[in-house]
């Protein structure tokens, strides 16, 4: 047997490929699922904070930014770890999925927060002040002048913390979500051969391609010349 | 509609140009000891002005002398420490005074246009009128066509401001305020950050402005159109009015030192 066969028989090998896949693709649904879900979430929830975080009441503000540093600052798999395994003893049980979205929807609301506030504070002082001497409140320019604004401007770096934190999805691996790797290792486990891994390095590439593609077009699609 | 009683021309020897300043008409805005310091320095001391219905007053004076601050307060963008500003006779400082209902209005016109990047021509003039007037969109876009119409860019009506040279950008944000109908407009350095090939396109919007009955405070060093187009000038330094009076006497014989040295400066 050449090293090439070798190869092959290991990382390609058809046979358990053919019997491993719909499992995998079952894994690709759930992990689709959760990103989604994490990503309209997380994103909705961290523009949610910025925007209140925008009228500076200096109590809630400095929850956020408590909240924001917390998240931003401890690995997703240690709080995911914690409240899986933390929370049933005090009564509360929560599912393997459900854990990971929270965790990882607030995580990325965190770090959603903070690019979504910096966009807000980079918008010119201008716009508010043209806005607000035509008569519209503070909330109104918030959601129509300001905020789109610093949308557009923090798309790429928002983009890429998304697909940041969707890709940790596989994380839910170790509290037994039924994500691509988790399937995955499962049919390495039972096959004792890696083309199921191969296999789903294949799928998070087919799965998040896309989504990086997707970002490259938000990118131009939402900017503007600076005039 | 108010009947609104023409009183005789009794003018004010000072202001006799337009017949705006009629004695006893009540003045569309009126700036009352307005005072205003920034920490330890004072900006305004005690600055008071009046502004009649179709009348254009124009604000010189030198870099820092606060003249910006003073327009600024009149529509409240900045906090007056002390004083009195007052819109077609209504009191408009103090508490309980509802500021999105004033600044409808009073028109701004900012010398950096600060329209929205993110809106065309027509979006920028609409949003005040939905948000603001609760208009329907097609009322909205209507008002916005004849305001477009008004400053010469009906054609610009779907660019974006990117797609806009300086001067069609200021004359959308002439635009965007008028189109709220104010009792008066505000312009702060409205040519300053132009070509000078396109002043005169912005010059002459403010012009047919004036000569539609539009009331107007203009901060500007554009000097001869002060001359062709002012009712009145106004001259400020370090916080105060030094002077003021229509343009051929106050550029032509200026009595005060401060005036004179300034405008030294200026017409060479
Ligand atoms: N927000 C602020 N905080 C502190 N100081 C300020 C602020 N705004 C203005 N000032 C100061 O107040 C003074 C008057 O400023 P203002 O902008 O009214 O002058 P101006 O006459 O409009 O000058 P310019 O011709 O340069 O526009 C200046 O000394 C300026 O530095
Ligand atoms: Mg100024």
């Amino acid at each position: 047997m050449t090293n090439l066969d070798r190869f092959i028989e290991t990382f390609l090998n058809g046979s358990v490929l053919a019997k491993y896949t719909p499992s995998i693709l079952q894994g690709v649904w759930v992990t689709i699922e959760l990103s989604v879900l994490i990503v309209v979430a997380g994103t909705l929830w961290g523009a949610l904070l910025a925007c209140i975080r925008a009228y500076r009441i200096w109590p809630v503000s400095f929850l956020i930014v408590i909240y924001a540093d917390i998240f931003r600052a401890v690995p997703p798999l240690v709080l995911i770890l914690l409240v899986f395994f933390g929370l049933p003893s005090v009564g509360i049980t929560l599912s393997s999925f459900a854990v990971l979205f929270v965790i990882l929807g607030l995580t990325l609301g965190a770090f959603a927060e903070e690019i979504i506030w910096a966009g807000i504070t980079a918008t010119d002082k201008g716009q508010w002040e043209a806005a607000r001497s035509t008569g519209l409140g503070f909330t109104q320019t918030l959601g129509y002048v300001v905020l789109p604004q610093a949308v557009r401007m923090v798309i790429p770096p928002l983009t890429n913390r998304a697909i940041a934190i969707t890709k940790m999805t596989a994380l839910g691996t170790v509290i037994g979500v039924p994500d691509i790797l988790n399937q995955a290792t499962t049919a390495q486990s039972f096959s004792g051969n890696a083309s199921p891994l191969t296999l789903a390095a294949l799928a998070y590439v087919v799965l998040f391609l896309p989504f990086v593609i997707l970002s490259r077009w938000l990118e131009s699609r939402f900017a503007w010349k600076k005039g | 509609m108010s009947l609104t009683i023409t009183r005789p021309a009794v003018r004010n020897p000072g202001q006799d140009r337009g017949g705006a300043a009629a004695i006893g008409a009540r003045p569309t805005l009126e700036v009352v000891g307005l005072k205003k310091s920034f920490g330890t320095v004072e900006v305004l001391k005690s600055v008071s002005l009046q502004v009649a219905k179709s009348e254009m007053v124009f604000v010189l004076g030198r870099s820092g002398s606060g003249k910006s601050t003073m327009l600024r307060c009149c529509n409240r963008l900045e906090e007056p420490n002390s004083g009195d500003i007052l819109l077609e006779g209504e009191k408009i400082t103090g508490r309980g005074v509802n500021l999105d209902r004033l600044r409808r209005r009073i028109g701004m016109v900012f010398q950096s246009f600060n329209l929205y990047p993110h809106l065309d021509a027509r979006g920028n003039v609409t949003l005040a009128l939905r948000k603001v007037l609760k208009l329907s969109r097609d009322e909205a876009d209507a008002r916005a066509i004849t305001a477009l119409t008004r400053v010469g860019l009906a054609d610009k009506a779907a660019n974006y401001p990117s797609q806009l040279s300086g001067g069609q950008q200021q004359r959308v944000a002439i635009a965007r305020a008028i189109a709220l109908e104010p009792a008066v407009m505000l312009f702060d350095e409205p040519t300053s950050a132009l070509d000078p090939e396109l002043v005169g396109d912005v010059l002459g919007v403010m012009r047919e402005l004036k000569q539609d009955g539009m009331t107007m405070l203009v901060v500007s060093h554009e000097m001869a159109f002060a001359r062709e187009a002012a009712d009145r000038v106004v001259f400020m330094a370090d916080g105060e009015i030094v002077e003021e009076g229509p343009p051929e006497e106050l550029f032509g014989n200026p009595q005060h030192e401060r005036t004179r040295a300034f405008l030294a400066r200026y017409s060479q």
